[in-house]
């Protein structure tokens, strides 16, 4: 038990329901290093990260901290020991000011009555500390994002932090927002504090972190120096497989296989003139940073979005997308980013969710729904998705997400598209239904679907795609393909970063 | 509707029961008990007389099931219920004096408050798509705006109808079986189908659950919540002109709160107010759950005094039921 690791995990085991979510994990923090955690979604990085932070107790093994064995009951317990954890998601009163936000619960009073002063003299103290130049007054929600973070991090300060979790604390920020971020994340180590660093953007990870601990299915792979470590070393360890494995081979389209989805000099509010084309058979891939205009895009291509101009053809025939319900009708369809907030209606049956789009093609006079139809439709979904699901009449919110993942994808092939567009194929699902889903969209393209894939994950868009156009700041900026031999990690990187690559790295 | 299982087929927990169906052994138990403590319940005559009572709640609280499911609300059923009340007694008296309409003017007047009944609550459904007023709101004020504006028609006066005919709505029936009886079992058994078969039914839980998913699925949501507005306008707007078919008048004050008694109704049936889920039957239940807890207090001769704490209560007790559910999601 030596003191120069402040926190340490031994045989630490926790168990939900049927999943093993930590499965005896040992794990070493050293003092004033930053340690980051990494690995799939449902590896366990998020609940180590919370049993540390006293957010939840572990089933057994022990939590030591500064060689002490504790168990904590709540995040106050970890508090008084100087850990805190700051996440993805801004947990600040954005009606109130910055002041107020940081010294929330630890106001000075006199008999109630605030010594506004006294907290001005500590948040300068702070301020001074940080090197945080942020107006005490302002109301948080008029600041940006990175600076909201800022304040996050003077709060756990005034709590006297040693230790901070910070759980994908950039997942929500921009390219610019993250690099500066960064940079407080470094003065931080700097200030003498421990940063436990939980993130799944593996270069962020590589570029910050001293050390990296690998998790897969709740086991700890191993501990290592980031410098001894690759972006491909830790994808190969957090799958247990190396990348290329993931994905079914490329199959390309005969040259003269026909436009399935063009557009020409569409306009909207953000865009001036974007141009693309897909051919059947084909997978295009839209990539570039989040804010980027990507997913904007396509909504506007699915008339979810305002347009005000350009010509835009699906298989042939002009079409101007004012509403979702125009694109449907004209056979282009689109899996939302976001499943549950824009995709599944939770409180519904799969039967219901799937059908939804397509209820016209069931129903007889007046709108009455055939249930033979509908029901025969869906059994040879389920099946031919492999969706495990007990019936069609089970509540959607029931299945785990890969098989939350699958519906969606029955939805939007209950009916067959001429032009599906994909955001976010595979976010938040295990690797077992991301292979799957991967397999179904190539297959989908080899019988002539053609087929517009957005994605922050960069692998899956090499892994995946024919064809890759990449955004910046509203506008397409190049266009990289496998054929010609363009279609790399570094090229889709430097055209997405354009200028700012530099001052990102440079943190 | 299967009781035993859950829709993913695990088997249910006593509490999962009581929470999904507790409206279904609160009636029960309840019928049941009065059946045992009361000799007059159980005739024909009393219970022809429940159903009869209950058609002005039930005829407002089934359309405003299908509203709150829509993910809407409606405040404005009383006010529409007066507005339509003194339409059709208006037209129906200022026909009957017009010879070369008399002899339509009862069913004019009929139709005319139900029309404008209609109307008002598609406008209810703009204020709240089109123009984006939150529900509460929107309804709130237009139901203070109908009410007034039948205060201005009828000056505060009664407006009272002569000819018999315009009974008939009301007062009419089949057998012993009243006319409103058959209005609005009839209603509940139309909206069920319309929920559960229709693709507008459809429509209606995906516009509650999730509009942005629906959006998504081509579904004109703004449209679909306008309608639910239109189908309470016109039920509450029903139930207006029986009341005035059944005592031949009609005046700017009736119906207050009417309204709150039918949302009780629906929230009482287990009908989520978060919108999304629902179903007629549980409204029914509601409805005729209100409805014995009077007739039985009477016929039992507690003092009606309690019968409001006692109504609270139960409404009390099916809002924290509906959290309870929604927390264990």
């Amino acid at each position: 038990m030596t003191a120069e690791f402040v926190i340490q995990t031994r045989a630490l085991s926790k168990r939900f329901f049927a999943v093993q979510a930590l499965d005896n994990v040992e794990v070493a923090v050293r003092q004033g290093e930053i340690h980051a955690l990494v690995g799939e979604n449902g590896a366990g990085k998020s609940t180590l990260g919370k049993i540390i932070s006293g957010i939840i107790r572990p089933d057994t093994g022990d939590l030591i901290v500064k060689g002490r064995s504790v168990a904590y009951a709540s995040p106050r317990d970890a508090l008084i020991d100087g850990i805190t954890t700051i996440t993805q998601e801004i947990s600040l009163s954005g009606k109130q000011t910055v002041l107020q936000n940081v010294l929330l619960g630890q106001e000075d009073a006199h008999g109630g009555v605030l010594d506004f002063r006294r907290m001005q003299r500590r948040y300068d103290d702070i301020r001074a500390l940080t090197g945080f130049d942020i107006d005490p007054q302002t109301r948080v929600n008029m600041l940006r994002m990175a600076d909201q973070k800022k304040v996050e991090v003077m709060q756990a300060i005034a709590r006297d932090a040693q230790v901070i979790i910070m759980d994908e604390p950039t997942a929500m920020l921009s390219g610019e927002e993250t690099a500066l971020f960064l940079k407080t994340v470094r003065h931080l180590k700097g200030m003498g504090l421990t940063i436990i660093y939980v993130s799944h953007f593996l270069r962020e990870v590589l570029d910050l972190a001293d050390t990296v601990t690998i998790m897969r299915n709740g086991q700890v792979v191993r501990t290592a120096p980031t410098r001894d470590e690759t972006v491909e070393t830790l994808v190969t360890a957090m799958l247990g497989k190396s990348v290329a494995q993931m994905y079914p081979p490329k199959r390309f389209s005969p040259p003269d296989a026909p436009v399935m989805l063009e557009v020409m000099g569409m306009q909207s509010s953000v865009f001036q003139g974007i141009d693309l084309t897909i051919h059947a058979g084909e997978i295009l891939g839209l990539a570039g940073l989040v804010g980027s205009g990507r997913s904007r895009l396509v909504r506007t291509i699915f008339g979810a979005e305002d347009i005000s101009g350009g010509s835009l053809r699906v298989g042939g025939a002009a079409f101007m997308p004012k509403t979702p319900q125009d694109a449907i009708r004209a056979g282009l369809y689109m899996l939302p980013e976001s499943r549950k907030e824009q995709g599944l209606l939770l409180k519904q049956s799969v039967q219901l969710n799937i059908t939804l789009p397509h209820l016209s093609d069931v129903t007889s006079f007046g709108g009455v729904i055939d249930s033979k139809r509908e029901l025969h439709g869906i059994d040879d979904l389920i099946k031919a998705l492999d969706i495990r699901v007990g019936s069609p009449t089970t509540r959607i919110r029931n299945l785990s997400g890969g098989n939350q993942q699958k519906a969606l994808f029955g939805k939007w092939l209950f009916k067959r598209p001429k032009v599906l567009i994909i955001d976010e194929p595979t976010r938040g699902i295990d690797v077992g239904a991301k292979q799957a889903i991967y397999e179904l969209i190539a297959r989908l393209a080899a019988e002539g679907m053609a087929i517009l894939v957005v994605s922050s994950e960069i692998e899956e868009v090499l892994g995946l795609c024919h064809r890759v156009l990449v955004m910046r700041r509203g506008q397409i900026v190049t266009e990289l393909g496998e054929a010609d031999g363009t279609l790399t990690e570094d090229n889709i990187m430097r055209a997405a970063f354009g200028t700012e690559a530099a001052q990102r790295v440079d943190g | 509707m299967a009781i035993g299982k859950t829709a993913s087929g695990q088997p249910r927990t006593l509490t999962r029961l009581l929470l999904d169906y507790g409206v279904l052994f609160a009636f029960v138990a309840l019928f049941l008990f009065l059946a045992f403590r009361a000799e007059a319940f159980l005739t024909t005559r009393n219970q022809l007389n429940i159903l009869d009572q209950a058609h002005q709640i039930g005829l407002m609280a089934l359309a405003v099931t299908v509203v709150i499911i829509a993910g809407g609300f409606d405040l404005s059923m009383g006010a529409i219920f007066a507005m339509s009340a003194v339409i059709a007694a208006f037209v129906a008296r200022d026909l009957e004096a017009n010879e070369s309409f008399a002899s339509i003017a009862p069913y004019a007047g009929w139709v005319a408050g139900v029309v404008v009944g209609t109307l008002f609550g598609l406008l209810n459904g703009v204020l709240v798509t089109v123009l984006r007023i939150n529900t509460f709101v929107a309804t709130l004020a237009s139901g203070i705006v109908i009410r007034g504006l039948a205060l201005i028609i009828t000056q505060a006066e009664q407006v009272r109808v002569q000819d018999e005919r315009f009974q008939a709505l009301a007062r009419g029936g089949i057998g012993d079986i009243n006319n409103t009886i058959l209005i609005w079992l009839g209603f509940a058994i139309l909206l069920t189908f319309v929920l559960t078969r229709t693709k507008f039914g459809r429509h209606v839980f995906a516009a509650g659950d999730n509009p942005e998913a629906a959006r998504l699925s081509g579904i004109n949501v703004n449209l679909v919540r306008t309608i639910t507005f239109g189908i309470s306008g016109f039920a509450a707007g029903l139930a207006g002109v029986i009341s005035a078919s059944k005592f031949m008048k009609a005046q700017n004050d009736m119906g207050q709160g009417l309204e709150l008694i039918a949302i009780a109704s629906v929230v009482i049936g287990g009908t989520s107010i978060m919108g999304g889920e629902g179903a007629v039957w549980r409204t029914v239940l509601g409805v005729l759950l209100l409805r014995l807890i009077e007739n039985g207090f009477n016929l039992i001769n507690v003092d009606t005094f309690y019968q409001d704490v006692f109504q609270g209560l139960i409404i009390l007790f099916a809002v924290a039921l509906d959290a309870m559910r929604h927390r264990r999601q």
